[in-house]
């Protein structure tokens, strides 16, 4: 019984600023242990759904539960969530070993114990030696494991991570989130992370809640949404899509409804496809990107390998159960 | 042969022209210039006064002919520390200092959290001016009005007499309330100052890992405003030490520091013990800055 209560339940979940309502009529339950995304583009009205649940903000309307217990109405400090922060809000003025105390130590938990679990979250967090400095004299991405170091030691039923990884650059990036899956296997703790970077997204996630306008657009798996976007809006967030009108379908595949079209799922051939021009080649490294046009129509292809230049004519081949119908 | 260009090369630059490409190919002079009028005005007036104050509080006056007798005498020291007037007044003065210092703060803080973390911007901007207004208003007036306050027919009495109290009236009580009024927006300013370089995400952050609001008030917030608490701190406790016409005005009988020190100028003749009584308050500023550097507060002022 305990086991299949969500770890997070949103029901119902409404806020507005002024008019405008930055989350709308939110219904929404987070699996425990789950690795749990909501993306979106900023304002999507994600990052108030994760300050809802923090605590940081009440809603208009609706209600958050917590492992089945109503906590709508808690102050932050009854709730069993920790959350790390997009510029990681620590604390200047306290060493990082005291950074990462702070939580034990307002839970009056023991000295004894307070050293050791901390020790603990700077080994998880792989920063052992570091307990002594203060987080000024760390870069960017040690600050990042401290923030979660601190989150992460007071044991919480869920975690929340605001775009944590937004202010790395891309090596660390990469490297952050493999850590950040490997800790959450580890501790086996509920985590939902917000993100505008679909790839990230798409890399992390068991599950992905992809916001638009205060409301999700489509919940499901990486794969789900990448291979069967439920709208216009999914399939151009989430990768790469050519989004062809119907008009525009009528005339590439004689159907006359809105779809999209994966630029990878469309193949240069030698003969027998549709005859294009190359408009613009995009070198990327483990692939190509070629700008073609089809009758008129602008068409994103992704190709391995291979010698193109502007102004030169392919054939390309685009199968119909490829399309997918918005 | 001189085209347009090659007039242009033979042309000697403009004296401006010249003084500016030296100055910026010589960065110590510049330097130089820079400071030589700010340096030469701290050194004459501000230090050398300072060190005039100190060798003056050893010389003597001929009581006959009320003439300065240059010299090393420690007279003046010894009536300071031997005469219990100027002990009392001493520990009246600082007395005096730390309570409207403290009185000051407890105000200032409740203030400047409201301003900082919860009014709008717009009700910040009101506030702000309604703080800095009164120090447009001359320090003369603001006294006066508050004589007016505290006289026996005046708003004070009017008001507390229903509930059974009076009127503090020309009192210690009345120069310190006074004193509290005209230091408070100097006190308030830093101290909104640094509130407002406190990130709200870290309180957010103190709650979220489960610190109740006094806790994050004391562990968070307290530590990071602390320089702003000093800063204020330094002001109303200085401005007070060395004040003389509140006392004056509504203080009644009672002197502090300031008074002793006018009196030997003027009425006393005496200007060698006003010196040293004047290097009392520096010396107690001196001791409370040292104090308050160990703290390391004065670091990020």
């Amino acid at each position: 019984m305990a086991k299949s209560m969500p770890a997070i339940a949103l029901k119902g979940l409404t806020k507005s600023f002024g008019t405008t309502k930055a989350v709308d009529n939110l219904n929404l339950e987070i699996g425990q242990g789950e690795f749990f995304s909501m993306l979106g583009p900023s304002g999507s009205g994600k990052t108030t759904v994760l300050r809802m649940i923090a605590g940081f903000e009440y809603p208009t309307s609706g209600t958050v539960a917590l492992a089945g217990q109503d906590v709508t109405n808690l102050a932050p400090f009854d709730r069993d969530v920790n959350t790390v922060f997009q510029d990681y809000a620590l604390f200047n003025h306290l060493s990082v070993f005291e950074n990462i105390e702070y939580g034990l130590k307002v839970r009056k938990i023991s000295k004894a114990e307070r050293t050791e679990r901390v020790n603990e979250a700077l080994r998880t967090v792989r920063l052992a030696d570091f307990g002594d400095r203060k987080p000024a004299q760390l870069s960017g991405g040690q600050r990042q494991r401290i923030a979660l170091a601190r989150a992460i030691v007071v044991k919480p039923k869920v975690l929340l991570l605001d775009e944590p990884l937004g202010a790395l650059d891309l090596k660390l990036r990469e490297q952050m989130q493999i850590e950040l899956k490997q800790i959450q296997r580890e501790l086996g703790i509920t985590f939902i992370f917000v993100t505008h970077d679909q790839e990230e997204a798409l890399t992390l996630s068991d599950r992905i809640a992809v916001f638009n306008n205060g409301r999700i657009e489509q919940l499901g798996t990486p794969q789900e949404l990448y291979e069967k976007p439920a709208s216009e809006f999914v399939a151009g967030f989430v990768g790469t899509s050519n989004i062809f009108s119907a008009e525009q379908a009528q005339v590439l595949f004689g159907k006359k409804t809105k779809v999209a079209l994966r630029p990878e799922k469309i193949e240069v051939v030698t003969r027998g496809g549709n005859q294009a021009r190359v408009i613009e080649v995009i070198y990327l490294g483990s692939f190509i990107r070629l700008i073609l046009d089809v009758q008129g129509i602008q068409i994103k292809a992704t190709v391995d390998s291979g010698v193109f230049h502007r102004d030169q004519t392919v054939q390309i081949k685009m199968n119909v159960t490829d399309l997918v119908a918005l | 042969m001189v085209n347009a260009v090659g007039k242009a090369e033979v042309e000697r630059p403009s004296l401006a022209h010249r003084i500016s490409t030296t100055l910026y190919s010589k960065p110590k002079l510049r330097l130089r210039l820079l400071l030589s009028a700010p340096v030469t005005w701290l050194g004459l007036v501000y230090i050398a006064a300072l060190l005039a104050l100190l060798v003056t509080a050893f010389f003597t006056v001929d009581s006959f002919t009320g003439e300065i007798k240059p010299g090393f005498s420690l007279q003046n020291f010894t009536d300071l520390f031997t005469n219990s007037l100027y002990s009392t007044v001493t520990l009246r003065t600082i007395g005096i200092a730390l309570g409207v210092t403290i009185v000051d703060v407890l105000i200032a803080l409740p203030i400047a959290f409201y301003m900082a973390k919860i009014a709008s911007p717009r009700t910040r901007g009101i506030l702000l001016i309604s703080i800095l207004m009164p120090l447009w208003a001359s320090y003369l007036v603001k006294a006066y009005a508050w004589r007016s306050v505290l006289s026996n027919v005046g708003i004070a009495a009017w008001l507390l007499r229903p509930i059974g109290l009076d009127t503090p009236g020309y009192s210690l009580l009345g120069a310190g309330i006074t004193l509290g009024y005209l230091w408070l927006p100097y006190v308030i300013l830093p101290i909104y100052a640094s509130l407002e370089k406190v990130p709200s995400n870290l309180l957010e952050a103190s709650s979220d890992l489960g610190a109740k609001t006094f806790t994050t008030l004391r562990k968070v917030v307290f530590p990071l405003i602390l320089p702003g608490i000093v800063a204020g701190s330094i002001f109303s406790f200085s401005l007070t030490l060395g004040d003389y016409i509140t006392i004056n005005i509504v203080g009644g009988a009672s002197q502090m520091l300031g008074n002793l020190v006018y009196g030997n100028v003027g009425v006393a003749n005496n200007l060698p013990m006003a010196a040293a009584i004047a290097l009392v308050p520096v010396v107690i500023m001196f001791g409370y800055l040292t104090a308050v550097r160990k703290t390391g507060a004065l670091d990020n002022l």
